[in-house]
């Protein structure tokens, strides 16, 4: 399946300049889809990048650390809205259970990068290192869209304009 | 002997009454929800809005006076907030957007929370990313809080423990509309779509034109 992917990016990434839909990254039973990214100003040293956390089976797993070499610093956050205030907050960990897939996204919870060592465009794939209680590592890419973007980019192969 | 604790604790008292008072500015936050024209708490109405001076990004010094003629959308937030300053800032460029030519009597202001680490430049670079038109205003921590109090903003430091200097800020998160005579008309909360904030604007802007 990952080779099918990798190989309607290749022909997609030749049509296009750059990637134009992110990708899905298995390890064991778990399942991280379409992990993306805002882009951000040139001043501003924070990030975040968003998922879809999933896995098969019976056992749940948690997302307990991330580590990217484009920040100095990868955080779990989440978002709460408190009688119209938008608090931000750090979690130690991110449940993913069977049936109940986590979705990492706008307004919620997301990976925060702290000091990015360069403002992240949007086409750029950044690296980052997933650390999983029980399944261990995997290293993913995620996308970057534009700065206001609220999903990622669809993975079809038609191509339109982000809305 | 009594009378010494007795003033110790009167002194204890108000050392954390003027450390909490310092800490945090006045929470008033009219509505959670949707937007509604008036504002009331208990009786009376709370107005919102108010006299301001502040710094654009381009370092030009404006007043409320400024903005006459033109109907504001306002929204405080700060750069360094990765999810949802540039999520109300996108929505309001959407919104700007579908409006067509009504966006031009519309004039969206981002106001930082965050003077210290918000500069003009820093504004500079963040701004033009959402709408060539957003303003971005800065300026001294006294005339940000003077805005934020007009409005009835909620902005509070949030230190990161795990990282020494980093910080976040909580802060209310609505879209202020105010009128070309500089008179509150309307919010939107953070959870108001844009389809509601296009409808509403049309209403508005239409009628008092």
């Amino acid at each position: 399946m990952k080779k099918f992917i990798y190989a309607a990016a290749l022909v997609i990434a030749g049509l296009n300049a750059t990637p134009t839909f992110a990708h899905d990254y298995e390890l064991g039973k778990l399942r991280v889809s379409q992990p993306w990214a805002r882009a951000t100003a040139r001043h501003v040293p924070n990030g975040a990048v968003y998922m879809t956390l999933s896995i098969a089976g019976m056992t749940a797993d948690r997302l307990i650390a991330v580590s990217t070499p484009v920040a100095k610093r990868a955080a779990l956050h989440t978002l709460l809205m408190d009688k119209g205030i938008m608090k931000m907050r750090p979690v130690k960990a991110i449940e993913v259970s069977p049936g109940s897939p986590t979705s990492l996204e706008p307004g919620g919870l997301h990976i925060m990068l702290m000091g990015l060592k360069a403002p992240l465009k949007e086409g750029q794939l950044i690296p980052l290192r997933l650390t999983f209680a029980r399944a261990g590592t995997l290293d993913i890419e995620a996308l970057v869209q534009k700065p206001g973007a609220m999903a990622p980019a669809h993975r079809r192969t038609r191509s339109h304009s982000k809305d | 002997m009594k009378l010494r604790y007795i003033v110790l604790a009167i002194a204890g008292v108000l050392a954390v009454a003027l450390v909490a008072a310092a800490r945090w500015h006045l929470p008033l936050n009219p509505l959670a929800g949707g937007g509604s024209r008036t504002v009331t708490a208990g009786a009376s109405k709370i107005s919102i809005g108010g006299p301001f001076t502040l710094v654009t990004q381009a370092g030009k010094t404006v007043t409320d006076a400024t903005f006459r003629g033109k109907y504001l959308l306002v929204y405080f937030g700060y750069t360094y907030c990765p999810d949802v300053c540039p999520t109300e800032l996108a929505k309001i460029a959407t919104v700007l957007d579908r409006l067509g030519p009504l966006a031009a009597a519309i004039q969206p202001l981002f106001v930082t929370v965050d003077p210290a680490r918000d500069s003009p430049s820093v504004l500079a670079s963040y701004v033009p990313q959402f709408y060539e038109r957003l303003i971005g205003l800065t300026g001294t921590p006294a005339q940000i809080a003077r805005i934020a109090k007009a409005y009835h903003v909620y902005y509070a430091k949030v230190e990161d423990k795990t990282s020494p200097g980093a910080y976040s800020m909580d802060h209310s998160a609505a879209v202020y509309l105010m009128g070309p005579k500089g008179e509150y008309l309307t919010m939107f909360s953070h959870q108001t779509g844009p389809d509601t904030m296009v409808k509403t604007l049309r209403e508005y802007v239409k009628k008092t034109s």
